[in-house]
C-alpha cells in the first residue's frame, strides 16, 4: 500500500538523517530509487526546487514526493512521517533525557555516524555528478562539461572576490541560465 | 496574544522566510527567539544547535520543537512544529501540481539540465564543508573513507545495499571504540 510505504520510507529518512538536509539526500535517494518513485534525474530537479523554496529541505522533499506518488494524502503522510522522529526525540530530550546525549556510548555512536555520513554524502555527490555528465554527454557533446566548468569558475571567483560562500539559490540561478543558454 | 498562537505564527514566519535549510534557520531562530522575544537564553540556543546536530531529522523541526516545548509544553511544541512545516508544505504542494507541465516547456527543461549539475556541486560542497569541520582522528578518517568507498561501489555497480545499514555499522563501530578504550584504561 502506497501510504504505508510512503510513511515507513520517510519515517526512516527522518530517523536516520543526521547533519541536516544534505545528510538526508543519500537516504532519500535510497528510498525513492528502491521504490522506483523517482529517477536520479528527477531527484536532482526536486532537490533544486526544495533548495529554491523556503522551509526545511527535508519537509519540502517529503511533500513533493508524497504528492507525486499519492496526491494530497500522500503529501500529508510523507511530511508527517519525516517530522515525527525528530519531534519525538526532541520531546524526550527536553523532558529529562538531555544527559543521555552526553553519555559516552551515545557519543561513541555519534562519533561513528558523523564520519560515515560524510563519506556517504561525498560518494553520492560524485556519483550524481558523474551520472549527470555521462547521460548529458551522450546527447549533447560536452555541453554538460562546459556548464560544470563555468560553474566551478563562477564559484571560485565568487568566493575569492566576495570572501563568502555563494548561496545555493545564486548557484541554481546561474546554472539555470547556463542550461537554458547552452542547450538552446 | 495566546502563547500557542504566538508560537505557531512566529515559527510559521521562520518557515516562510528561510531559504537554504536548517543552518540558515538556526540564525533566524536565534534572532527572533533569543534577541526579540526572549523566549530562551543564548546558552539554551547553543544547546538547541548542538542537540539539533546530534539528533536525527530536519534541524528546523528539532529547533522548533525544542523552543515550543520550553515555552508551552507538549502543545507548544506541536504548535511551533506545525508552524514551521506548514509554509513549506503549502508552497511545495502547489509547485508539485504544476511541475510536470512546467518541465514540458523546452526552455525550462534546458534550464534544469544546468540545474542538476549545480545540485551535484551543492552536495559535494556540503560534504567538503563537513570534512573541514570533522575532528580528524584515525578512527573518524577510517570510517569516512570506508563509507565513501562502500557507497561508491554500491552506486557505480548498482548493488542494492541500504545506507541505513552502513550507518548502523558505523554507530556500532563507534560504540566498540569506547569499549576498547575503557578496556585499555583498566589494563
Amino acid at each position: 500500500m502506497i501510504y504505508l510505504e510512503l510513511f515507513l520510507g520517510f519515517l526512516k529518512v527522518g530517523l536516520f538523517s543526521f547533519g541536516g538536509a544534505y545528510g538526508a539526500i543519500p537516504l532519500i535517494r535510497d528510498t525513492v530509487l528502491s521504490h522506483g518513485w523517482l529517477t536520479d534525474e528527477s531527484l536532482s530537479y526536486m532537490i533544486a526546487v526544495s533548495e529554491s523554496t523556503p522551509g526545511p529541505i527535508m519537509v519540502n522533499m517529503a511533500t513533493f514526493i508524497g504528492n507525486t506518488e499519492a496526491g494530497f494524502p500522500g503529501a500529508l503522510t510523507a511530511t508527517a512521517a519525516v517530522i515525527i522522529p525528530s519531534f519525538t526525540v526532541i520531546i524526550l530530550i527536553a523532558l529529562a533525557l538531555k544527559k543521555y546525549l552526553k553519555n559516552r556510548y551515545v557519543q561513541g555512536a555519534l562519533s561513528g555516524l558523523k564520519p560515515c555520513i560524510i563519506g556517504i554524502i561525498l560518494a553520492t555527490g560524485i556519483y550524481m555528478l558523474f551520472s549527470n555528465l555521462k547521460e548529458a554527454a551522450f546527447k549533447s557533446d560536452m555541453r554538460a562539461f562546459l556548464i560544470l566548468l563555468i560553474l566551478l569558475v563562477f564559484l571560485l571567483i565568487y568566493e575569492k572576490v566576495l570572501k563568502k560562500k555563494a548561496s545555493p539559490i545564486a548557484i541554481i540561478l546561474v546554472s539555470a541560465l547556463l542550461g537554458a543558454g547552452i542547450y538552446m | 496574544m495566546n502563547i500557542f498562537l504566538e508560537l505557531f505564527f512566529t515559527f510559521m514566519r521562520i518557515g516562510l522566510f528561510t531559504f537554504g535549510g536548517g543552518y540558515a534557520m538556526i540564525s533566524l531562530i536565534e534572532d527572533i527567539c533569543v534577541e526579540k522575544k526572549k523566549w530562551i537564553t543564548h546558552e539554551e540556543m547553543m544547546d538547541v544547535a548542538v542537540i539539533a546536530e546530534s539528533t536525527p531529522g530536519p534541524i528546523a523541526v528539532n529547533a522548533a520543537t525544542f523552543v515550543g516545548y520550553r515555552k508551552g509544553g507538549f502543545f507548544g511544541a506541536l504548535c511551533s512544529t506545525l508552524g514551521v512545516a506548514i509554509p513549506s508544505f503549502v508552497i511545495i504542494y502547489v509547485i508539485s501540481l504544476f511541475f510536470e507541465n512546467f518541465l514540458e516547456v523546452s526552455l525550462v527543461s534546458n534550464a534544469f539540465k544546468g540545474i542538476r549539475i549545480a545540485v551535484s556541486l551543492l552536495i559535494l560542497r556540503a560534504g567538503y564543508g563537513m570534512v573541514k569541520k570533522m575532528k580528524k582522528k584515525p578512527f573518524t578518517i577510517t570510517v569516512a573513507v570506508l563509507s565513501f568507498i562502500a557507497v561508491s561501489v554500491i552506486s557505480f555497480t548498482g548493488i542494492r545495499f541500504s545506507t541505513v545499514l552502513l550507518m548502523l555499522f558505523s554507530a556500532v563501530a563507534g560504540i566498540s571504540m569506547v569499549f576498547i578504550k575503557e578496556k585499555g584504561e583498566k589494563i
